[in-house]
């Protein structure tokens, strides 16, 4: 089944909502996105039919409950082309995934003097967990910088890339900029010098068709609630053989083999590192999102994304006094595009836009490095996703013309 | 809906101050000092203040912030220049009561900050408006008169530093 992109909205009753007497423009899908009828009603089918723990029980509901979960485990891995299920850990979300990688593959493998190379566009959740790492072990952390129109500056990425570095990690795409990085040639030059490359998935898995054997990234995190799933469910990507070796982060039930008074065994992937009860609704809920992405098509999502930029971005760039951040060229620009009213705080813009009825958010995205690098304290994000359509593009040009004219009237 | 709501979180006087605000700067003779961050959104405030004895003989605020933020921290200097400290905490817990509170509250002593009670209708930008109270509380009230924000987990920058922007 085929479904229309331009009928979509009505399976996602938030959306049919006024805001400050406005109908709902919902563009702020780079922080969450909105869930589908088909996610909500999964997560109310598990919870009145087939509620129970998983892997733990010999009775039918048990059985469902784990068959249900361990389905949407096979899910997610075939989403991201993952050879096998067992390369896949559900986490509470991107920034879980990140901090168990550097918990565990960094704890046992960087020592003094090893380098750790990210960039200056990376969202503190692929950033934090490196910094204090390096912290640890007396590492040292690099960052890679971009070309003034917000791409990776990929010559720098080779300077920076030597047989010293053990782990590169970068976000695939921006949640600021709105650029794609190359990572599967960040992946090569990580591999020729002997690093593992890390890929901070949170932006791109729910817009782009992503597979992560072509990419050979070794780890690669991404978020549900950003793919119209649940929050509080996410999926960590790693190659079975760096899994194995990595030692679990956390202990207790559902994650052991064999329990002694003085040693313990643990199960084996994926289950080693899923210690208690997971959130077993959270990944029907992330299944069932999955199953909604799929029956449209991700190639179908980043077509109409991309019209949605190349109708818009040029919109926005005609605004005088408007700064659009990242590149100009819709070509190069995903549905993630931060932007300045001269003169105006984001935060003032943003407010005003919420009159409007349009959600956008203002702030510093969780990047403050890169804030500082773009010279700015915060900026304003309309971010768009597969239930947006030209229309909103249209409320949120007209809205911020709208706020420009207001302020310029007023004092400021 | 539109934009007309928004006159009454912007007033003119809120434009005014944000604009032209009062009291931006540093002071040479500072006795206390604090730096607010507003950690969601990035806003930073720098406070000042130089008491001599129990009054508070001169105030400056820096930093960065929006229209809200900036507004209320030039209004809180004007209001609180040459009062005592205890009268400074009195006007601290009523422009929070204003604000926040579901009391009525004689607000007249705040002079020109009593207009941000329109940011009631805007729980977003609540922080927005406190922000400079709160740094004005802490900088009265912290031990030696200076207060950090969280300590630092740093990595030494040595490297990094090379490769800033230039
Ligand atoms: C690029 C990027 N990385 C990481 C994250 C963190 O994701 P989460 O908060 O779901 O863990 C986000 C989202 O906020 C993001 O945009």
């Amino acid at each position: 089944m085929v479904k229309q992109l331009k009928t979509i909205k009505t399976d996602f009753p938030i959306l049919d909502q006024k805001v400050n007497d406005e109908q709902l423009v919902y563009l702020d899908n780079a922080a969450t996105t909105q869930k589908p009828k088909a996610v909500v009603e999964a997560l109310d089918h598990y919870y009145y039919h087939d509620n129970a723990n998983v892997h733990r029980g010999v009775h039918t509901l048990a059985e469902r409950a784990t068959e249900q979960f361990e389905n949407a485990r096979e899910k997610t891995a075939a989403f991201i082309n993952a050879p096998s299920k067992r390369n896949i850990l559900f986490t509470r979300g991107t920034t879980q995934s990140l901090n168990w990688i550097a918990a565990s593959y960094g704890e046992q493998n960087i020592k003094a003097g090893d380098e750790i190379v990210i960039s200056y566009m990376e969202h503190h959740s692929n950033l934090v967990p490196w910094q204090q790492l390096a912290l640890r072990k007396h590492a040292t952390l690099k960052y890679i910088g971009m070309h003034d129109d917000g791409t990776l500056d990929m010559a720098q990425a080779k300077e920076l890339i030597t047989d010293k570095t053990k782990i590169v990690s970068i976000a695939h795409v921006s949640n600021v900029l709105g650029v794609v990085n190359p990572l599967k040639a960040l992946a090569a030059l990580a591999h020729e010098h002997g690093a593992i490359m890390v890929g901070d998935g949170a932006q791109s898995v729910p817009h782009m068709p992503v597979d992560v054997q072509d990419l050979d990234v070794d780890f690669y995190a991404f978020s549900g609630h950003k793919m119209l799933g649940p929050t509080g469910i996410g999926g960590l990507y790693g190659k079975e053989a760096l899994l194995n070796a990595m030692p679990p982060i956390e202990f207790g039930g559902e994650m052991i083999d064999f329990v002694d008074l003085y040693e313990s065994s643990w199960k084996e992937l994926p289950w080693k590192f899923e210690a208690g009860t997971p959130d077993i609704s959270g990944a029907i809920g992330m299944g069932a999102a999955i199953d909604y992405l799929e029956a449209i098509g991700l190639d179908q999502v980043q077509k109409h994304e991309q019209a949605i930029v190349d109708y818009v971005l040029p919109k926005l760039l005609a605004i005088d006094d408007l700064e659009v951040y990242g590149p100009q060229d819709p070509s190069k620009h995903t549905g993630v595009i931060a932007f300045n009213l001269k003169g105006l705080h984001p935060h003032d813009l943003a407010t005003a836009l919420d009159m409007e009825g349009v959600a956008v958010r203002a702030g510093h995205h969780c990047a403050q490095p890169l804030m500082k690098y773009l010279s700015v304290p915060a900026t304003a994000r309309a971010s768009f996703y597969l239930y947006n359509d030209f229309n909103d593009a249209d409320r949120l040009v007209d809205a911020i013309k709208a706020a420009k004219e207001f302020f310029k009237n007023g004092a400021i | 809906m539109g934009l007309s709501k928004l006159d009454n979180l912007y007033r003119q006087v809120i434009l005014d101050h944000s604009e032209h605000p009062h009291h931006h700067g540093q002071l040479a003779d500072a006795t206390n000092d604090i730096e607010m961050r507003n950690p969601t959104c990035g806003d930073v405030l720098e406070l000042q203040v130089q008491l001599d004895g129990d009054t508070i003989k001169d105030i400056a605020f820096g930093g960065s912030g929006c229209t809200i933020s900036q507004a209320s921290a030039s209004m809180m200097t004007d209001a609180v220049l040459n009062k005592s400290v205890t009268q400074a905490e009195n006007m601290v817990e009523v422009f929070s009561e204003l604000i926040v509170g579901d009391k009525p509250v004689d607000s007249s002593i705040l002079g020109d900050a009593a207009v941000l009670e329109g940011v009631k209708q805007f729980p977003a930008r609540i922080k927005c408006a406190t922000l400079a109270w709160k740094a004005l509380h802490k900088a009265l009230n912290s031990e030696d008169h200076t207060a950090e924000i969280g300590d630092l987990h740093a990595h030494a920058p040595k490297e990094d530093e090379s490769h800033d922007r230039n």
